[in-house]
């Protein structure tokens, strides 16, 4: 009964239909507060990727179109490619962001000049900006040619030649940190802007607070985007929030909050070109609560079944980010299957590629676990790789690097 | 030359240090027209301004984590925390994140950070406004731990740790803030990170201190030499990466060595001191290595007197190592 009752809360914003039930008077409430919160959703594009009435189309050309069906295409294909590789023994950890790859293109509006602190799951963003999928698989296999050298487990990318900065697991410590970039941004008198993303699991810690409170007062031009996938791991999102959506908080830091469309790929670009604009403007920070669902597992090593119905997930594939931007281009008339073939063929080969180069590199060479610690190891480093160089030494005379 | 306490000294060595380089930011509780509630960041403001001296809300992990974005993005922060008893709310913000960026990023992300902090007891602060939490922090790769003991070497070792690319913990005791006065050249210096001072020259025991315990040392020095003792006194000046030779070399010469510090004993930098000893001059030991520090109790208030490492106290270890 108690996993019923979070699985009805969990979707209470978003399945309006499954609360037709005898409810009690905070259950009321919340169904006053969910219809509420449910009315404030921006949307552009209908399940079928029709633009629903009323709606504004924002401006974004058919070449960019393309790109960002590309994009969203190959994060699907990366994460279908990435698991199997995970199921078969092939890599240690993965993370697959199905359902939710709209929300990543947040970044659209974006400027190479501008910063982006990542959470763990916004692959699509990456790729938009140019990560590309050598150093993406590189990075999961920790080999020599891993742009971090192999210092993280997969999916913690870092790419400083694209201003994204390198994820960490402890959820919401890039939030004041992405407020910090944007305060720098703002003393040196830029009109860069930084944004960050997290997971509304992560709107319950600390950071989350104080970066929203530093970001309100110091004006700094951030733009916050919380995927709401539903679920922090097994706990579905009711247990996170008691307000009446996540971006209502933003009210308390002085800030707009806007809910968006999480599946809608042209809402989200218009949502997040907003709050782009009004950070580049000087007009400070806005949280954005993208509205979205995790379909599949947490990670590879979560299995949903245990704490939610399967019919869940089913119910979101309806809302597919993909589909609907798929029947938006067909509106357009500027997709056709054979294109979406050739880009899933490109990027099926290109993954085969990458992943076939990676596994057949090393890890990194041993005496790299000593650099980087500090921007010159101090004698105590020294001793210890001198160390460790000389077991290594022993073990293998014949290795002589 | 002019006379200064280690207030003032961190203070000019701010106001140099963002005179040369407009990078340098300066944020925390009260840093702003107050100039900070032990006054080191005094003027500041009024000289560049609410952008680079900014009044942060009353968070440490919102300072710390913003500090970290501000250099990530290019920045020289500059932050304080008001007492290190309050550093914990930042405790995962300085551990996992800033000593980690660079390593965890393969070098992409560095982190040049300048934590302030005032730390230790003696001031009737009680247990929250007295710790000395130095080990925590030299215990995280990716740190550098810096505790000057008087006011020329607080200006030159903040002046070094603003001019090098990792992050630093940078203790300030709190305790000999305005009692330690002394000759501070009003020039532009620095003093090397990683050097320790030979504060005096002895003979038959060498004791190793920092921050506030160098003066209770050198008074206990004192004490020794009046009754034939000859101490040889070292600040460490940096805990993390320490001076291991000037450490190792004073010891092999008097063959007895005793360590100093407020913090607990247990698992305390002295420990690791003592250890480093061990592992280089065992055979020139006369006797094993005297520890004098606090209590592994929480620190307290009525009985902090007794609680703190005194002169006596370091005395006694002292005789003890060369009675054994």
């Amino acid at each position: 009964m108690v996993q019923i009752l979070d699985t009805i809360g969990a979707c209470k914003y978003t399945h309006g239909g499954r609360l037709h039930r005898a409810l009690g008077d905070s259950e009321m409430a919340a169904k006053k507060a969910a219809k509420k919160a449910k009315d404030d959703l921006r949307v552009v594009l209908d399940n079928d990727g029709k633009v629903l009435k009323g709606a504004t189309v924002p401006e974004i050309s058919d070449d960019e179109l393309l790109k960002i069906f590309d994009t969203l295409l190959m994060v699907r294909i990366v994460d279908d490619r990435m698991m199997r590789l995970q199921r078969q023994g092939q890599l240690g950890f993965y993370m697959k962001s199905l359902g939710e790859e709209a929300s990543h293109l947040s970044v659209f509006p974006l400027r190479k000049s501008d910063w982006v602190l990542p959470s763990y799951r916004e692959q699509g963003a990456w790729f938009w900006a140019g990560y590309t999928i050598d150093d993406f698989i590189n990075q999961l296999f920790g080999n020599a040619e891993d742009p971090i050298k192999g210092r993280q487990m997969p999916v913690h990318h870092s790419a400083n030649w694209l201003n994204y900065v390198s994820i960490s697991s402890p959820v919401g410590t890039q939030i004041p940190q992405a407020v910090g970039v944007a305060m720098g941004m703002k003393i040196k008198g830029t009109d860069e802007v930084a944004m960050t993303f997290f997971g509304e699991g992560t709107s319950s810690t600390g950071e989350f607070h104080v970066a929203m409170t530093f970001a309100g007062v110091s004006k700094a031009p951030v733009v916050f985007v919380c995927r709401n996938n539903g679920w922090a791991i097994s706990v579905p999102q009711a247990k996170q929030n008691a307000a009446e959506s996540f971006a209502a908080k933003a009210v308390g830091y002085g800030m707009p909050g806007v809910r968006v469309d999480g599946n809608d790929v042209l809402a989200v670009i218009q949502v997040a070109r907003e709050a782009v604009e009004r950070a580049r403007n000087g007009e400070g920070p806005t949280l954005i609560e993208a509205v979205t669902y995790r379909r599949e597992g947490h990670s590879s090593s979560d299995d949903p079944s245990v704490y939610r119905a399967a019919s869940e997930p089913e119910e979101w594939a309806e809302k597919d980010p993909i589909k609907r931007l798929r029947g938006y281009l067909k509106e357009r008339g500027i997709y056709s299957e054979q294109l979406e073939a050739e880009i899933s063929e490109r990027h099926n080969a290109a993954i085969t590629r990458a992943y076939e180069r990676a596994q057949s590199l090393g890890a990194p060479d041993i005496s790299t676990l000593f650099e980087d610690v500090y921007e010159e190891p101090p004698w105590h480093l020294e001793e210890q790789r001198n160390y460790l160089m000389e077991q290594e030494r022993t073990r293998n005379p014949h290795h002589h690097n | 030359m002019t006379t200064m306490n280690i207030i003032q000294a961190v203070n000019n060595a701010l106001h140099i240090e963002m005179e040369r380089d407009s990078s340098v930011v300066v944020l925390g509780e009260d840093v702003g027209k107050f100039g900070g509630v032990f006054r080191a960041t005094s003027g500041l403001y009024d000289a560049f301004g609410g952008d680079r001296v900014i009044d942060t809300p009353l968070a440490e992990s919102g300072i710390i984590g913003a500090a970290i974005g501000m250099a990530l993005y290019g920045l020289r922060p500059v932050p304080e925390i008001q007492f290190a008893d309050f550093i914990f709310p930042a405790f995962d913000q300085i551990v996992n994140e800033l000593a980690k960026f660079r390593y965890r990023s393969g070098g992409q992300y560095p982190c040049p950070v300048v934590i302030r902090t005032p730390y230790g007891g003696g001031i009737r602060g009680g247990h929250y406004h007295s710790q000395s939490p130095e080990a925590l922090f030299v215990h995280t790769a990716g740190l550098k731990v810096v505790i000057p003991s008087n006011p020329r070497d607080a200006k030159g070792l903040l002046l070094a740790c603003l001019r090098q690319k990792d992050p630093v913990l940078f203790m300030e005791p709190k305790r000999i803030y305005r009692a330690s006065k002394g000759e501070v050249p009003e020039e532009d210096y620095e003093i090397p990170l990683g050097v320790a001072n030979v504060v005096k020259e002895g003979s038959d025991c060498t004791a190793v201190a920092y921050g506030a315990m160098v003066p209770v040392v050198e008074e206990a020095a004192k004490k020794a030499d009046a009754e034939g003792i000859s101490v040889e006194v070292i600040d460490l000046r940096t805990l993390l990466p320490f001076d291991i030779e000037t450490v190792v070399e004073s010891v092999k010469k008097t063959g007895r060595a005793v360590v100093v510090h407020e913090a607990p004993k247990t698992c305390g930098y002295g420990a690791e001191l003592a250890s480093s000893i061990y592992e280089r001059a065992l055979e020139y030991l006369e006797a094993p290595i005297g520890r004098v520090t606090g209590f592994d109790i929480p620190f307290p208030f009525s009985l902090e007197h007794e609680y703190m490492p005194n002169a006596d106290r370091t005395l006694g270890a002292i005789r003890k190592t060369l009675e054994w």
